[in-house]
């Protein structure tokens, strides 16, 4: 990387579409998409948000990581032909030849307010922050609009259940899109009901980490007060070269 | 016997006295019961509406599950599927029932399930009762090492367990089947002229009134007839018979309360299984007072 580029030119050429500086005569591969209705036809091998960038789209929502992890560019497609409606992550899916694309920016969907020190580990906690959960069918809808290949049904089984422990197991890799509430016909918050099941785990499922709490308290003790101090005086090449030779420890 | 086995969601949760006590009487018996992977909720209440297939498509999902265990070689050959809670079996049964004769709806609910291996229609939906009567009344009798003595019990039946009458596991009018398990455990049987009705169900959200009214009935005849405890293997009942208790002696004050055992405890019991089987402290009226009396738990136990 140019060590002489600001900050806010490293992010704007990473914003760059990856066709720019190519000549288009040089493109040998192309397929025909329908963006909101209207047909384009673009490079072979993008990526839904790319091809949209393409055709002339700028992303000022519904765009965040580009690199699957954000859950900000979930899209709904139809091929031609076909009666599936389909649903992908723009980052995350190549255009393909015949697909009729809309970007879905936003998941309006209601979220419970809780303190989780206050609340009870058991199912009805879940039913009555989510009495919705309930009104499930099992029709497999949400796991099928998955873009994260999640059994979202599954979870929302578990909680129905109680099973904090299947429910974050589950839904850990959920990227929170909510692309399975928009197409749930029991109109259930699956990705909601799944944080607060992941936190209720986490609060009152799961083992407490003993070197975390031993590393708290001699912390709490002082131990590393001088290292602290060190460090916070210490000028910032002192502090990269540090952070260059320090001693990674084990995943 | 290797056989799949259905828990449903209140047994992981309210009634887990049910299923602990069963898995350990089954045990027993020389049953296993394999809990089928990845089940979902029986779907609650049999759609009765011609037109709703909608609400079989989860009872369906789990009949897959079953033949699925047979492909994996999870069991062998047993397309039987054993339920303990009445309401995940009447549910099951009667959608098992309706796809099998007819095929048209089966197909839909196939061609719905993309995801799914087709069912096949050959999946029986039974209750552990059924299981236990098969293998012959004496031969439970004979895993008895704490017979219930003169324990006076009132089988208590419900809704789902008999009607209607193509799902129902024994006469809808006259059942026997309680009475016959608990006279092998060695309890005296008291018959209770209310033993079939209805106990409200799941009016218990809306009109709980209607369920109290309904529970003193049940109940105050059971007493009347000399009974000292009920039964049911139904975690609705259980919920609107025992929970209940404490709005019908609010409303009813010579009501005296009575303990509700599920079928299951009073043969963990019986087959003297211990009290971490028999989980009598889920239970809402306390039955551990009259099994001492009876002699049926040690005392300060």
């Amino acid at each position: 990387m140019n060590e002489e580029k600001s900050i806010m030119d490293i992010i704007a050429d990473a914003n760059k579409a990856v066709t720019t500086g190519i000549d288009s005569a040089d493109i040998e591969h192309w397929v025909n998409i329908y963006i909101m209705g209207r047909g384009y036809k673009v490079p072979a091998g993008l990526t839904i948000m790319q091809a949209m960038e393409y055709a002339g789209y700028k992303f000022i929502t519904a765009a965040g990581c580009r690199a699957g992890f954000c859950g900000a560019c979930a899209t709904v497609y139809r091929k031609e032909g076909s009666y599936q409606l389909k649903t992908a992550m723009a980052c995350q899916t190549r255009v393909e030849d015949g697909m009729y694309l809309v970007q879905i920016p936003f998941a309006p969907a209601q979220e419970a307010f809780y303190d989780i020190s206050k609340e009870s580990y058991n199912a009805a906690m879940l039913l009555k922050h989510y009495p919705e959960v309930a009104r499930c069918v099992a029709c497999n809808t949400c796991t099928k609009a998955c873009p994260q290949d999640l059994e979202v049904m599954d979870y929302i089984q578990a909680a129905l259940r109680g099973d904090f422990e299947a429910v974050a197991e589950l839904s850990f890799d959920c990227i929170m899109c909510g692309l399975c509430a928009i197409r749930c016909p029991a109109e259930i918050t699956q990705f909601n009901v799944a944080q607060l099941a992941r936190r209720m785990y986490g609060r009152y499922g799961m083992k407490e980490p003993e070197h975390i709490t031993k590393r708290l308290a001699e912390m709490e003790k002082g131990n590393y007060d001088d290292d602290f101090k060190k460090l916070l005086a210490a000028d910032i090449e002192e502090l990269k070269k540090r952070y260059a030779d320090r001693k990674r420890e084990a995943d | 016997m290797k056989i799949p086995y259905y828990p449903g969601c209140s047994l992981k949760t309210t009634a887990r006295n049910l299923e602990v006590s069963a898995l350990a009487s089954a045990s027993t018996l020389g049953i296993e019961m394999v809990e089928i992977p990845r089940w979902n909720c029986c779907g609650t209440v049999f759609s009765l509406t011609s037109d709703d297939l909608m609400h079989h498509v989860a009872p369906v999902r789990n009949l897959v599950r079953v033949q699925e265990m047979n492909r994996q070689g999870i069991v062998d050959n047993e397309y039987r599927l054993l339920t303990l809670c009445s309401m995940c079996f009447n549910t099951m049964k009667g959608s098992a029932l309706r796809v099998a004769d007819n095929p048209d709806d089966l197909d839909k609910i196939n061609n719905f399930m993309d995801r799914e291996e087709d069912y096949e229609g050959n999946v029986e939906v039974v209750h552990l009762m059924e299981i236990l009567r098969e293998m012959g009344f004496d031969k439970i009798g004979e895993a008895v090492t704490n017979p219930l003595g003169d324990l006076k019990i009132a089988p208590y039946y419900g809704c789902m367990l008999l009607r209607p009458k193509e799902i129902g596991i024994d006469d809808p009018e006259d059942p026997t089947i309680g009475a016959d398990l608990f006279r092998a455990l060695g309890a005296e049987i008291v018959d209770n002229p209310y033993k079939k009705v209805c106990c409200g169900a799941y009016h218990t959200v809306a009109d709980k009134n209607l369920v109290i009214d309904l529970a003193y009935s049940i109940l105050s005849q059971a007493d009347k007839a000399g009974a000292e405890a009920i039964t049911t293997s139904c975690p609705l009942c259980a919920f609107n018979l025992d929970a209940r208790q404490k709005e019908i002696a609010e409303k009813y004050p010579e009501f005296k309360t009575m303990p509700v055992f599920y079928f299951t405890q009073l043969m963990a019991l019986a087959f003297g299984l211990g009290e971490d089987k028999c989980m009598f402290e889920g239970n809402y009226v306390d039955p551990r007072p009259l099994l001492r009396a009876k002699a049926l738990l040690k005392e300060g136990s």
